[in-house]
């Protein structure tokens, strides 16, 4: 069969017919950059997702799961069932086969963004993505029990510079009425962005916390029993207790005996988990959804792709004359029926060309939203085996599809006589 | 796939081979059990003699058309065209058959809209090698001058089909068949849609030009007062 002449009358076809198949072709463009989309954001979602936290051997908290435990203190969502004491804090910095120990406090708020009370140590120790460390943007990291760092984003919605002084509230939510308006803080530091819930938060020391709560003890400000800062900074601000400690381990092997001797902790009720494995378990959960997602927009194309057989099959009856003109020149029924098919393959392979330049436009004009709203973090990068085999299946699901006008031009075009007066 | 369009182990019919274009003996058809079989009279025809072939409809003009086409087999009797017997061919080889040595004219629409004029003109020598072979100088050439002598002016060359009056279409269909010497041209009442200052012009034209590449034309139509034109003529009963 002469497949130059049919690829050269596919094309010359479609081109003919080019505002009756824009539409279908649009349609299937779309559904691919969906599904292509979806399968990129997937990637790129777990990848910032597992990006979180690097280099945190165990985290420990009150007695509770591993789920927990790693939502509250690493993406700030949700809340601690209880706290550790600050004595067992001090008991976990003397133990010699734990090298670094980052507390963390958690509780308040300022404007829906949660406050982590914490120390020196957390931008020392703290590490996401590939090992990196939150570094400041601008400003130095707080000297000082009423200074706070923010958050990229924290600092880039309230437009905060260096200096400025900001009231905490107590307890989170978005609107706190209960707000710590005798101790306000000062900027001395923002952070740069890195795609993660440090972000959304603001730091301060835990004497700070401490500082902030006195005469709260009660859970509102009792009158007369708050106190000026400098009133404050006369108290003794150690903590009596705090949320939870990041641990690290230089010795790997000691891990697992560390954290069994911490679940195993007499003084009180402790967890302590892998980070990592709780990460996984997490993404397990949401990876279902995913996948169901997925598949959902997989659908998505088979619906369009049945749509452009459907159009392919009307134009059918418009083309019997031209079949029958190929037809007497020479033409077989098997080069009718390979033009529906390269027809079919070229619409497919078109639509997969524009659904990636689309894709590609979409990322490059969205990622700069994506990171403001929603601390996603997508670049472009090259597709991945199997995003090109998804955009690999397309065309062949094109070809399969095509085959059923082509069976049906083959079969006509054999039992047709010369011209078109036998075609009925 | 088969490579229906290339393949080269036909015999090469040509008229050092035979003398007889086509013969049609005791040759019946039917299209399906409800209707009654088709008998055609006996045919004769020498290269280079043209074939007026009258009938009303229902006579079977366009079956025998399609069975002179190759695209239907008859029933009984024997068919032969340049010497060759089309039942011993497979579907394919008619095909090719088809491609290497038949031009078909149709009443009307006889092109492929999305093409432009000389790739319609030119498409029987993409289809067969033989065709493109007889193209002199090539085929592109070729097809322009057919077009000059069939007065199809030069701005239309290049442009789509569509653009095109219907005696425009007819001429450019008979550049197409004539484009690569076929021994044989089908012409299903090509002059129907032609008022008759165009109709006599495209006979006078498709017969000269059949004339210098040697091809007989089979000329299918009920109009009577062509048939003067024409070496044979023949008229169709309806047989039932």
């Amino acid at each position: 069969m002469n497949l130059r002449l049919a690829c050269s009358l596919a094309m010359a076809s479609l081109w003919y017919r080019r505002k009756v198949l824009a539409l279908v072709t649009l349609t299937l463009t779309l559904s691919i950059t969906l599904l292509l989309g979806v399968q990129y954001l997937r990637t790129e979602v777990k990848q910032t997702f597992t990006n979180t936290i690097s280099g945190t051997d165990l985290i420990v908290g009150a007695r509770s799961g591993q789920l927990n435990l790693l939502l509250y203190t690493i993406f700030h969502i949700g809340d601690a069932t209880n706290n550790i004491r600050w004595s067992t804090f001090q008991k976990l910095q003397g133990d010699q086969r734990i090298d670094w120990l980052v507390p963390i406090s958690l509780g308040d708020s300022y404007r829906g963004h949660r406050v982590v009370g914490t120390n020196e140590e957390f931008p020392k120790h703290f590490r996401y993505g590939r090992d990196q460390t939150p570094e400041l943007n601008e400003g130095e990291w707080f000297n000082d029990v009423f200074e706070v760092v923010l958050g990229a984003r924290v600092a880039r919605k309230h437009d905060h510079q260096l200096g400025d002084d900001i009231i905490l509230s107590h307890g989170g939510g978005k609107t706190s009425f209960s707000n710590h308006k005798d101790t306000p803080f000062t900027v001395s530091g923002v952070l740069a962005p890195t795609g993660t819930p440090v972000d959304q938060a603001v730091y301060v020391s835990l004497e700070g916390l401490e500082a902030i709560h006195i005469g709260w003890e009660s859970g509102v400000a009792i009158p007369g029993r708050t106190v000026t800062p400098e009133q404050a900074l006369e108290r003794d601000l150690t903590p009596g207790s705090i949320t939870a400690a990041l641990i690290g381990i230089e010795r790997k092997v000691l891990t697992f005996q560390v954290q069994r001797e911490i679940n195993e902790f007499r003084e009180e009720p402790l967890s302590a988990i892998l980070p990592g494995v709780a990460l996984s378990e997490l993404w397990r959960i949401m990876g279902q959804f995913e996948t169901a997602l997925l598949a959902i927009t997989g659908f998505v194309v088979i619906t369009s792709l049945i749509g452009l057989i459907a159009v392919l099959l009307t134009l059918q009856v418009q083309r019997r004359q031209e079949v029958a003109i190929l037809r007497a020149t020479g033409a077989s029924p098997l080069l009718i029926a390979a033009l529906h098919v390269i027809e079919c393959v070229l619409l497919a392979v078109a639509a997969c060309v524009l659904a990636l330049m689309a894709g590609a436009a979409g990322i490059v004009g969205l990622s700069p939203w994506l990171l403001e709203t929603w601390g996603i973090q997508i670049g472009l990068r090259p597709l991945n085996g199997m995003e090109w085999l998804m955009i690999a299946s397309v065309p062949v699901a094109a070809f399969l599809v095509g085959l059923i006008p082509a069976l049906q031009a083959w079969r006509g075009s054999r039992k047709q006589g010369l011209g078109h007066v036998m075609a009925e | 796939m088969p490579d229906m369009n290339s393949q080269t182990d036909l015999p090469a019919y040509s008229s050092t081979i035979t003398r007889e274009a086509l013969r049609v003996s005791q040759v019946t058809f039917r299209w399906d059990q409800s209707q009654g079989p088709i008998a055609f009279p006996e045919i004769t025809l020498n290269n280079g003699e043209h074939l007026f072939l009258r009938g009303p409809s229902g006579s079977g003009k366009s079956t025998l058309l399609s069975l002179l086409g190759g695209l239907i087999l008859p029933d009984t009797g024997k068919l032969t065209l340049l010497g060759e017997d089309l039942a011993s061919l497979t579907s394919g080889q008619r095909d090719r058959f088809r491609a290497d040595h038949m031009g078909v004219i149709f009443q009307q629409f006889n092109l492929v809209p999305y093409l432009t004029t000389l790739d319609n003109v030119m498409l029987p020598c993409r289809l067969s090698r033989k065709r493109r072979a007889r193209a002199l100088p090539t085929p592109e050439k070729e097809a322009e001058s057919l077009l000059t002598a069939l007065g199809i002016p030069p701005s239309h060359w290049h442009r789509r089909v569509t653009g095109l009056s219907v005696g425009q279409q007819q001429r450019v269909a008979a550049a197409r068949a004539l484009t690569g010497g076929p021994e044989l041209i089908l012409a299903d009442e090509p002059t129907s849609a032609l008022d008759s200052d165009n109709r006599d012009r495209f006979i006078e034209l498709l017969l000269g030009l059949a004339a210098e590449k040697h091809s007989s034309v089979v000329f299918v139509s009920h109009d009577q007062s062509l048939a003067a034109r024409f070496d044979h003529q023949l008229a169709l009963e309806v047989t039932q």
